[in-house]
């Protein structure tokens, strides 16, 4: 599936729920299958800065594709980063420089997207979007 | 006859909700809210004499000079500072403390020890760390101990011919320790060294009487006891103010400008360069008025009444635990729960209505002493009640029950 399709998939999904409580369960449902970053990635080298809690991103390239693991201290912010691992996962460096992440605004956690907010979600975007163009550069 | 259901109906942003819910606003070592009071006194300014003090000939600026250092009587009254030029008024705590790194970077000689405790603000660490580096000096941390209290025998080891400075909070912003002051200040001064304090924690619960310490400095904002931001004061004795140079240069501090040689005007002018917040000020003073109008000896009962119901009921809720458990505390209570870190409890709470700081409260070196990421932290004010402290342990075991 396309970045676009996977973040419309998620849309749906989050639409289904009435209040903040499911769709923060939801989130910690989530965060419990995130595809967790190998013991030697998780670094402090590793850990994005501006997040209140720990983060750990890793990204590795596999036949064209970028392919991320991740983790984190806190139960909700490992979730927020399994949302974005789904849509950023398994993709081509170049789609996931092209892409864009308004679809956060849509699933009802827009007070995440702020850059005061220390938790992070802005600074994980742009490691993510740095590990694609690392690897972009190294393609082409 | 102190009522908390009329003191409420002075803070307007306490009828307000957030996320729905109404606001249980329990960051108050934070910020404190500002009373109708406040509020006034600054629109008041804006709307009929605002001017630049000190040097217009005019009446707006003659009524704007005089409502400043009128304030500044109301603070050298607060704190029953000796003259009110001792008083200097400042951006806030972190400047004051500026003010006196700055100036001893001449002073100091390589070599010279510097003593802080392990539980401060990094505003009162990270300003005596530059001048260290710029003056060879070093710094001596007396160390505390399991339940958040000095350790006053490692102390007194510390101190030395070569001790110049000691700076202390005198309450913790992240576990609310009252520190012994009286002691801290007597040592010191047996051995010749000066003592400031950081009172920005303190200041909202307890009056502090500088001459009754016998303090050399005492710092504290505005915004922490129902001011507005971007105003606090330092409070210097005389003669040492005077042995300090000038932190920033510029208009309001010059006696004569030649290009040869400028002199400096006298205190408190010296340190205050610019324009000053001239509302901030003047609103600094209206605030003092009005806890002193309520009594600082109620609000400290009235919050104590807080503090002790709060740790109680979180005591009862399972795998809690309260980091800072000293005898003498303000209305801070620190806590985390099991595993659960301090952030994810914080987000709920917030979707529930109930503002709480969490992280590490900008006291990195206490959250390295317990090994963990950072607290919650409830803070109280005698606006809070114990209804709104229910609602926060109602709220925290919803948070619970999500997270585990």
């Amino acid at each position: 599936m396309s970045i676009q399709e996977i973040q419309e998939e998620i849309i749906e999904e989050f639409a289904m729920f009435e209040d903040w409580m499911q769709r923060y369960e939801y989130m910690i449902d989530l965060g419990k299958t995130l595809p967790l970053i190998a013991a030697e990635f998780k670094t402090d080298d590793n850990i994005i800065k501006g997040c209140q809690s720990k983060v750990w991103v890793h990204a590795e390239l596999k036949d064209s594709q970028l392919e991320f693991t991740a983790d984190s201290d806190a139960i909700i912010t490992k979730g927020i980063i399994a949302i974005l691992i789904r849509v950023f996962s398994n993709q081509h460096p170049k789609d996931i420089l092209a892409s864009d992440t308004s679809f956060i605004d849509q699933i009802g956690l827009k007070e995440h997207l702020s850059p005061t907010r220390a938790n992070g979600l802005v600074s994980m975007i742009k490691q993510i979007k740095m590990y694609a163009i690392a690897f972009q550069t190294q393609l082409s | 006859m102190f009522d908390v259901n009329n003191i409420r109906k002075d803070f307007p942003i306490l009828e307000r909700t957030v996320n729905g819910q109404p606001l249980v606003y329990f960051d108050n070592a934070a910020t404190s809210q500002t009373p109708n009071q406040v509020i006034d006194v600054i629109a008041d300014y804006y709307r009929n004499y605002n001017s630049n003090i000190h040097r217009g000939v005019h009446t707006l600026s003659q009524e704007a000079t005089d409502a400043y250092e009128g304030a500044r009587k109301t603070v050298q009254n607060h704190f029953n500072a000796a003259h009110p030029h001792e008083i200097i008024m400042t951006s806030g705590t972190t400047h004051s403390i500026n003010i006196i790194a700055s100036g001893y970077t001449q002073i100091l000689r390589e070599g010279d020890e510097l003593i802080l405790s392990a539980m401060e603000h990094h505003s009162n660490i990270v300003p005596w760390q530059m001048l260290c580096e710029r003056t060879g000096a070093v710094l001596k941390v007396i160390p505390m101990n399991q339940t958040g209290v000095l350790e006053m025998d490692v102390y007194k080891t510390l101190l030395s011919e070569k001790t110049k400075l000691v700076f202390v909070n005198h309450v913790s912003n992240a576990l609310g320790t009252v520190n012994p002051i009286d002691e801290i200040i007597k040592e010191a001064h047996a051995i010749g060294a000066k003592v400031l304090l950081d009172g920005a924690q303190a200041a909202p619960h307890i009056k502090a009487d500088v001459q009754a310490l016998d303090v050399d400095f005492y710092v504290t904002s505005a915004h922490k006891l129902c001011g507005p931001t971007g105003v606090g004061m330092l409070y210097g004795k005389e003669s040492l103010l005077n042995m300090l140079p000038p932190y920033q240069g510029g208009g309001e501090m010059i006696a004569e400008v030649r290009f040869e040689k400028t002199t400096y005007a006298d205190l408190p002018h010296k340190f205050e360069a610019g324009t000053p917040n001239i509302a901030g000020g003047i609103a600094f003073g209206a605030a003092l008025d009005y806890m002193n109008g309520i009594g600082f000896d109620t609000i400290a009962a009235y919050e104590h009444e807080l503090l002790d119901y709060a740790t109680e009921q979180l005591k009862a809720i399972e795998g809690v635990r309260i980091y800072g458990e000293a005898p003498q505390k303000t209305a801070v209570v620190s806590f985390n729960v099991n595993e659960i870190h301090p952030y994810d409890i914080g987000s709920i709470l917030d979707k529930l209505g109930i503002a709480v700081r969490t992280g590490h409260h900008c006291a990195q070196p206490i959250m390295d002493f317990y090994k963990i990421p950072g607290t919650v932290r409830a803070s109280f004010s005698f606006y809070n009640t114990k209804e709104e402290i229910d609602m926060m342990i109602k709220a925290l075991k919803r948070a619970i029950q999500m997270l585990e």
